[in-house]
């Protein structure tokens, strides 16, 4: 009698009660079926189809964990697809405001002319007939495009030098003193003043010191400061705060004196993050509306001096565009040249991100050794 | 002698010592001078406002009146972009700290902050170009199903320019800032918690509602505060979205109002007493926000003395 002691593949028993591997896959699959099959009654369409399956496949998935698995392991697998779920709920915003920019804002951008023209002169009739008879487009955003650059110019002039100052007096002189704390305290404060009252804050003060209705660039300069310095005290006390503190007692120790010590080479260390800080700042100032709505007003002409006259940005461009159309009759070309100018803004503000972690990486010291 | 070399200074280093000290300290004083002055001139600003006979304030009631329905308005608002921000906020908070790969993680942070980036403006013309057009059939919907609810009472809007519209727009304005606080505590929970959790047998879940979120509490709660603080003086998105009115009760018709927005549509062309009464809107605005901020802020520095996370 010969018995041949055929292995039998059995699961470990410490796997036993679990759902096999591919079980997702499965379940995903079995969903989109279902999905595409329940839509088909009611409809099809792309985004209900993929709601329907996200939801068929968290109720399958869930079910069949709490039949194998036991309570405790499906209510696991609930929560990880309630997280992962509001994970790619979040992105769903960002890809279709950046898809709407894209789509409506390129017909505008590619205009000849959108970005070397200014608004003057242009008139609803001039837009009646680019609608009615097919004259091309006018207007574009070179005087928006101007303010919004020497604003933020401006802006970056003051706010940089009190900013960094601020951030080395916290970090070096400060000591726990209670000016240093009161300091730190009004910095938070100030992160969390609304844009529009730092508005109203410098029309105010213009208006109180100049006299009622002054109105330029300079005025949306001071507004934007008050945004600005907060954010670059905050990043550069940071940076400042992580430079090590043997470099400073090295450079005591030679005999440097504090603030040469500080100069050449405390900041020289820094310089990386704080570049970056400052150019994460510029990025948020520089798509501020409300804040120039109120102190800089709306022009349509091109006006390169700070200190005189109504100024035009991109962001204000944008809201007049939309809201009150150049002609009310045939709100189509103005609001493509919204568009065109809200992909510059948004191209810009990108490039200033990448920039600042471009800058992170270029100017990092080098940990050689 | 020579040790009165080494304790006696003299030379341009010890001028530039003090002078570059002083910058320093003016720098910073600077600051405090600028908020102080952000105060005072509000309050002299919006002073003619405030005791001006009620009959010249807009609406000829007096300021008070003028100003309660945009408070309320302002806070609807606010509280919709909180209800939907916050859950899902913590979602993806826990997501890029405790459920995606490691390598993934902070790629995925910087997505989410790109939202951030985008100007408020862009939200806006996205929230009246694109959602609130999208959005006005599910309001149809609302309206026919569950109007006996107060705040879903029809007829919907048409346009789809709603409190509703605007408060969902706020809500993705809002998310990355909760998001980004909320991870950054949940990333502080101890280790050590969670491997204890673990090897009891926790689940993941169960591991992340013993430790990282009764830990992270705080947090979580101060988040949401500057979320609101976020969300109070948010103006574009609201001012291009909204298509206001009157305070109403229904969500999903046009009317209400926010403070901020209402600054911005009639500011540009205000003059004489309008001027004064909308900087005193914005004085109210200032207050609450500061108030709300300020609570947040205590709760963060507070959590940091006794956590011992650094």
């Amino acid at each position: 009698m010969t018995s041949t002691l055929t292995p039998v593949r059995k699961r470990s028993a410490l796997t036993k009660g679990q759902l096999p591997k591919a079980a997702p896959y499965i379940v995903l699959a079995v969903a989109l079926v279902l999905g595409a099959a329940i839509l088909a009654l009611i409809g099809f369409n792309a985004f209900g189809w993929a709601i329907v399956s996200a939801i068929l496949f968290a109720a399958g998935l869930v079910g069949w964990s709490l039949v194998v698995e036991g309570a405790r392991k499906a209510k696991d697998k609930l929560a990880t697809c309630l997280v992962v779920g509001a994970f790619l709920a979040a992105l769903l915003p960002l890809f279709s405001v950046i898809w709407t920019v894209l789509v409506n804002g390129l017909p505008g951008l590619l205009d000849p002319g959108f970005l070397t023209t200014s608004m003057n002169g242009v008139t609803g009739a001039f837009d009646n007939k680019t609608v009615e008879e097919g004259a091309p487009l006018l207007g574009g955003i070179y005087h928006a495009l101007m303010g919004t650059l020497l604003i933020t110019v401006l802006a970056t002039i003051i706010s940089v030098p009190v900013g960094l100052l601020t951030a080395i007096y916290l970090v070096e002189y400060g000591e726990d003193r209670a000016l240093a704390r009161a300091i730190t305290f009004f910095v938070d404060v100030m992160t969390g003043i609304p844009s529009i009252v730092a508005g109203l804050f410098a029309a105010a003060a213009f208006f109180a010191v100049v006299g009622p209705g002054t109105k330029t660039g300079a005025v949306a300069a001071v507004a934007l400061s008050v945004l600005m310095i907060p954010v670059v005290v905050r990043s550069s006390e940071e940076m400042l705060k992580i430079v090590p503190n043997e470099l400073r007692e090295a450079a005591y120790a030679l005999g440097v004196r504090k603030w040469r010590t500080i100069l050449k080479v405390v900041l020289p260390t820094a310089i990386s993050g704080i570049a970056s800080g400052i150019t994460l700042a510029i990025a948020r100032v520089i798509g501020e509306t409300a804040p120039i709505l109120v102190t800089a007003g709306f022009a349509t002409t091109i006006n390169t001096n700070v200190f005189s006259g109504w100024m035009a940005s991109l962001p204000t461009f944008i809201y007049t565009q939309i809201l009150n159309p150049t002609s009310p009759s045939n709100p189509d070309p103005s609001s493509q040249r919204a568009w065109g100018a809200a992909l510059v803004l948004i191209i810009l503000v990108m490039l200033l991100n990448l920039g600042a972690r471009l800058i992170a990486r270029m100017f990092a010291p080098k940990t050689g050794r | 002698m020579t040790t009165t070399s080494l304790t006696k200074s003299r030379g341009a280093g010890h001028v530039g010592d003090k002078v570059f000290s002083a910058a320093t300290l003016a720098a910073g004083c600077l600051i405090l001078v600028v908020l102080f002055g952000v105060a005072l001139f509000l309050v002299i600003q919006a002073f003619p406002a405030l005791v001006a006979s009620p009959d010249k304030i807009q609406g000829g009631e007096g300021f008070f009146t003028y100003i309660w329905p945009l408070v309320i308005g302002t806070l609807i608002a606010s509280v919709i972009a909180l209800v939907i921000a916050t859950p899902i906020a913590i979602g993806v908070a826990l997501f890029i700290s405790h459920f995606a790969p490691r390598k993934l993680a902070s790629g995925l942070g910087y997505v989410i902050d790109l939202l951030a980036a985008i100007p408020s403006v862009v939200y806006g013309a996205w929230g009246v170009a694109f959602l609130a057009h999208e959005i006005s059939p599910a309001y149809n919907w609302l309206a026919n199903n569950m109007g006996w609810l107060p705040i879903f009472q029809g007829p919907a809007s048409a346009t789809g320019k709603t409190i509703l519209t605007a408060g969902i727009v706020l809500a993705v304005m809002v998310l990355p800032i909760i998001t980004s606080l909320s991870r950054e505590i949940f990333l502080q929970t101890p280790k050590l918690h969670e491997e204890a959790a673990l090897a009891l047998g926790a689940t993941r879940w169960e591991m992340i509602r013993m430790t990282v979120l009764p830990f992270g509490r705080p947090g979580i709660i101060s988040a949401v505060m500057l979320g609101l603080g976020r969300a109070l003086g948010e103006t574009m998105a609201v001012a291009l979205v909204l298509s206001s009115g009157a305070l109403t009760a229904s969500l999903i018709q046009s009317g209400n109002q926010t403070i901020a927005a209402e600054i911005a549509l009639n500011f540009p062309e205000a003059s004489g007493l309008k001027v004064s009464t909308l900087i005193a809107a914005g004085l109210v605005l200032f207050v609450i926000t500061l108030g709300v901020n300020m609570i947040a802020r205590g709760i963060i520095t507070r959590h940091k003395e006794f956590s011992g996370a650094n």
